[in-house]
């Protein structure tokens, strides 16, 4: 087990989003968190790597629960991969100083090592020629390649991807689902907010759908898409799918 | 009526206070700000910090210095300066200190501006990665903010330059006390006052120029 998820809660202000989650996510495992809008799944996603501080219940990363007092979050960050709708690259540092950054910085790799990674890493979205160019010459489908691959260098053990296709045109969706799709063949633990049904499907072991601020059901993509329980689920799949 | 051959006259026969003038104004100006910007990051991060209590000692003293007038504060200091230090400061240093207490209160919020126009997901991409609160301040935040403030400080020094003239109730030696000199001998009033005018104009108008120049540079970069 990687991530263990026990009664989270959390409030904004009076506003509760979760009101109290269990969830158990294993290693090389990929989960899709599916539901509507405000249905809480962001902000659970966000609350794995204490994005947002939970307002209750505890969150295991491996044998360490990250809302205890005294824990080091940014050690356990660094483990733990994001990815976010708006991509949220470093405009003023080049392509190849994104991915480099954080490694080096950390000390997690020399500059050398951190440079060939960065190399590695670049030819595998296609994006080794753009390596000393700026963010604002890319496309939204580029920036999130390059948003993950910079989650990459820091050789995580699980990638958090929220919504990581939302914010993209049409026609940018299919290239970023494809690296997403490579990644997780590679047995990369995932954890991914998304409204592609159709991907959801295919790549997860399992899918998670929230309302309302629970994980109101989970199963199989077979079990959740074929054969769903709850009259709200199946609601949601009728105008979703 | 205004006589060109007077305008001449007076710059020529006074070209030496101008220059004085000119360099005080600068001096003074330069100062404002270069202090105005230590004081003004340390009140920009007391106002952002955890401790509320700082924040609250910023904004109290930012909304004083911001809700007084400059003339008040320049009077205030120029009789209060010499009583709280053991030595005679100068004049020079009595109006500075307005001055430059002055500017900290615009300049933090500048700076604090610049650093909150930087997008949130900046900040939450850096934590997300393992930095943390002082390595994403130094690495993402900062660098990125640079480029609001720097153009904002540049505005910051050209609004400085027109308000040293203030400092001239003191006969400090600037710009409009250089008028005020002239006046005084040769009871002339509209020539210098021009020819000051001009002087202040260029000033501002050039550096305002030099600022849209740098701005425009800051924005390519990024």
């Amino acid at each position: 087990m990687i991530l263990k998820v026990e009664n989270l809660q959390k409030s904004f202000g009076k506003l509760k989003v979760l009101t109290d989650v269990n969830a158990e996510i294993h290693e090389n495992e990929v989960i899709s968190i599916i539901g509507t809008s405000g249905s809480g799944k962001s902000t659970f996603l966000r609350c794995l790597n204490l994005l947002e501080k939970p307002s209750g219940g505890k969150i295991w990363f491996h044998d360490t629960d990250l809302t205890a007092k005294g824990v080091d979050i940014n050690q356990h960050r660094q483990k733990m991969g994001m990815v976010f709708q708006h991509f949220n690259v470093f405009p003023h540092m080049s392509v190849e100083e994104n991915i480099t950054m954080a490694p080096v910085l950390l000390k997690k790799k020399t500059k050398e090592e951190a440079h060939e990674r960065a190399v590695q890493l670049l030819d595998r979205v296609g994006l080794l020629d753009k390596a000393n160019t700026y963010p604002t010459q890319l496309s939204g489908g580029q920036k999130q390649r390059l948003a993950i691959v910079r989650a990459l260098a820091m050789e995580p053990e699980v990638m958090l991807f929220d919504e990581p296709t939302s914010a993209l045109d049409p026609e940018m969706v299919g290239e970023v689902l494809h690296v997403i799709k490579e990644l997780i063949n590679t047995g990369m633990t995932s954890v991914i907010v998304t409204h592609e049904m159709g991907f959801a499907r295919e790549v997860s072991d399992r899918v998670f759908f929230m309302n309302e601020g629970i994980l109101a059901e989970e199963g199989t993509p077979e079990q959740i898409f074929d054969d769903p329980q709850l009259p709200r689920l199946k609601e949601f799949l009728s105008k979703v799918l | 009526m205004l006589s060109f051959d007077t305008m001449i006259m007076i710059l020529t026969r006074y070209s030496s206070l101008f220059l004085e003038g000119i360099r005080l104004t600068l001096l003074l100006a330069l100062v404002a700000v270069a202090f105005g910007t230590i004081f003004g990051t340390l009140l920009a991060i007391m106002k952002m910090c955890r401790f509320r209590a700082l924040g609250v000692v910023a904004t109290a003293y930012i909304e004083i210095f911001r809700g007084t007038p400059l003339l008040l504060q320049l009077y205030l200091f120029y009789f209060l300066v010499p009583s709280l230090v053991p030595w005679e400061p100068s004049k020079f240093t009595c109006v500075s200190v307005a001055l430059v207490l002055n500017a900290s209160a615009y300049v933090s919020e500048v700076i604090r501006a610049g650093i909150q126009a930087v997008d949130k997901g900046q900040t939450e991409a850096a934590r997300g990665l393992g930095l943390n609160s002082f390595q994403t301040m130094y690495k993402v935040v900062l660098p990125q903010a640079l480029s609001n403030i720097l153009p904002a400080l540049g505005n910051e020094f050209v609004t400085d330059i027109k308000e040293t003239s203030l400092a001239s109730t003191f006969f400090l030696g600037e710009l409009m006390s250089a008028y005020r000199t002239i006046n005084g001998a040769t009871y002339i009033t509209l020539e210098p006052l021009i020819i000051v005018g001009i002087i202040y104009f260029c000033l501002t108008f050039s550096l305002s120029k030099l600022i849209g120049l740098l701005e425009r540079s800051l924005r390519h970069d990024s």
